[in-house]
């Protein structure tokens, strides 16, 4: 009960520091903004890679597998689509 | 690696993600931002890999180049009108892959040993697989709607909220039961599936223009998805990422309901945009009958000869004609004669928040012409043209004036109060909200009956002429 409580106390801080700081993205970077977030919950890549990795049965290491090309579509599509976008507004400063 | 040094470098990856986001305040430091965020990503995958849990790597290096190159290839290749598309998709991922990450790891530990599972485990492994599989095929249906292989309509049929309200009972049914009987891994897929239903049928309802929200609501799922997962495997740095994307959706969706003056009930199930618009011909025949006014682009030419401002206001029909690079050349042509040119934007213009912003900002319009809706509304008074290209339900004085319209309420941008307001459409159909335009009757509104790029490129001709 200890741990869940922890990572609970983790979970309402971060979504009042989410709320704090996107609060302050213009409406012109809405857009980036979204394309940004998504490769951010990318982020399950992580648990992905511990699924394919260890190998505990044939099932979890194909549900992991699939895991990994989704999150890394999210992740690589992502951070890529937001730079194309971002440099074309930093362009005519 | 000590679980330890791993747990910190998981601490330094979310803390860049803040910084990341926190970057997006300012286009000026937004590409540094989304650098920083990409940096943070980079440290979390290359710990995870050489934590020591993992025996063998093929199947992660398999997935990585797979999903890499699917992803690095889109992503140069996507034009940014097929933007709100790429970012739909890219959601239902998100949520696809917190669904499989969630399901692996309840696999796994029902095979170690079904009675340890704790109940966070359980509540977090069902809220999981609830989310992602609605984001999931959700997104796919957006998807297809946006990309034009499902109807953009809003399809509706008798008694479907009572199906949704069946399914989504269900979903909540199967949860509880695998929640109490972890052992019995069925009742996670069987929820997994009836959530894959429930996701198609809350997306296929939802017309064309109601698509911004749904985007950002399907990008806040994504996000609160990834969380559970979180909650899953106790890790903090999934918890973090997914509350950050579970806010930044919320937020964009209450930003786009309050801009249409909808609640979010209202744009998921009042279907909005179905197929009622052949009743309102006969009013909207009473309201045009010999008031409108059609011009031709040297006629314009010559209303814009003698402007000291002209603002820009488009609308989902500039990305659909892809006319943003034609206007840009309109607009610098008339900067260089000295006339001040602005860009008026709508939040809900276009099919995604920021879209319009997006478009302009590829044709290298420069940011700080973009102007919002309040900022905007304060200078029509002073704009002698105001040319409105491919928009129609944002600038309709209806939603301002007449009670019981389907925009009454909606905040609009005063087009009107400008000295000329000159309309580029193909014909006088409504809009999304199917109800005719009064702005399209005014004294003082020109209407230039063309396909968006078409006019603005005669309209360039016909200013270089003079």
């Amino acid at each position: 009960m200890g741990e869940t409580i922890a990572i609970l106390t983790i979970f309402v801080l971060a979504v009042f520091v989410g709320f704090e700081v996107i609060t302050k993205v213009p409406p012109i970077l809405h857009t980036p903004l979204m394309s940004g977030s998504n490769a951010i919950s990318g982020i399950t890549i992580i648990g992905a890679i511990l699924s394919a990795g260890t190998q505990y049965s044939t099932l979890t290491t194909v549900l992991g597998t699939a895991a990994v090309v989704f999150a890394t579509i999210n992740v690589v599509g992502g951070y890529l689509v937001t730079n194309r976008m971002l440099d074309m507004f930093k362009r005519k400063e | 690696m000590s679980p330890d040094l791993v747990r910190f470098a998981y601490l330094v990856a979310a803390s860049l993600f803040v910084f990341g986001l926190k970057g997006l305040s300012h286009p000026r430091t937004a590409v540094r931002g989304n650098r920083l965020s990409a940096l943070g990503m980079f440290i979390a995958i290359v710990v995870t890999l050489i934590d020591q849990q993992i025996v063998r790597f093929e199947f992660i290096v398999a997935g990585i180049v797979l999903g890499g190159a699917i992803g690095a290839i889109w992503a140069l290749k996507v034009p940014m009108t097929a933007m709100p598309q790429f970012v739909g998709l890219c959601n239902g991922f998100g949520g696809g892959a917190s669904v499989l990450v969630a399901g692996a790891a309840y696999v796994e530990a029902v095979l170690r040993s079904a009675d340890t599972i704790s109940m966070q485990f359980g509540i977090a492994t069902m809220a999981s697989g609830l989310i992602g599989g609605v984001t999931f095929w959700g997104s796919l249906i957006a998807f297809g709607k946006l990309q034009g292989i499902v109807s953009e309509k809003a399809v509706r049929f008798t008694g479907d909220h009572v199906l949704k309200g069946l399914f989504l009972l269900a979903g909540l049914a199967a949860g509880v039961l695998g929640i109490l009987q972890p052992e019995n891994t069925q009742y996670f897929w069987i929820m997994v599936a009836i959530a894959s239903v429930l996701g198609i049928l809350l997306v296929v309802p939802i017309g064309g223009a109601d698509m911004p929200v749904v985007i950002a609501l399907l990008n806040s799922y994504s996000g609160m998805a990834a969380a559970a997962t979180g909650f899953v495997l106790s890790n903090n740095v999934l918890i973090i990422s997914g509350s950050l994307v579970g806010a930044s959706g919320f937020i964009l969706t209450s930003i786009m309901c309050k801009a249409m003056n909808r609640s979010l009930a209202n744009v998921m199930f009042a279907g909005v945009g179905g197929d009622s618009g052949g009743d309102d011909a006969g009013p909207a025949d009473d309201l045009y009958e010999g008031k409108v006014k059609s011009t031709t682009a040297e006629e314009v030419a010559m209303v814009l000869d003698s402007a000291r401002r002209v603002v820009f206001v488009p609308g989902y029909g500039m990305a659909v004609a892809q006319a943003q690079h034609a206007v840009r050349d309109l607009a610098n042509l008339l900067e260089a004669d000295g006339i001040e040119v602005e860009f008026a934007i709508h939040p809900v213009a276009g099919r995604m928040p920021g879209h319009m912003n997006v478009l302009l900002a590829e044709a290298d319009v420069p940011y700080d012409r973009l102007k919002e809706m309040d900022e905007a509304n304060t200078g029509f008074e002073q704009t002698d043209v105001t040319i409105v290209i491919g928009a129609n339900d944002v600038v309709n004085p209806l939603a301002r004036d007449a009670a019981d319209t389907p925009l009454t309420g909606m905040p609009i941008l005063n087009v009107d109060k400008s000295r000329t307001v000159v309309v580029i459409k193909r014909s006088l159909s409504p809009g999304f909200a199917g109800i005719p335009n009064p702005l399209f009757a005014a004294d003082n509104c020109l209407m230039l009956f063309a396909d968006g790029k078409d006019a603005v490129q005669q309209l360039t001709a016909a200013v270089n002429e003079i």
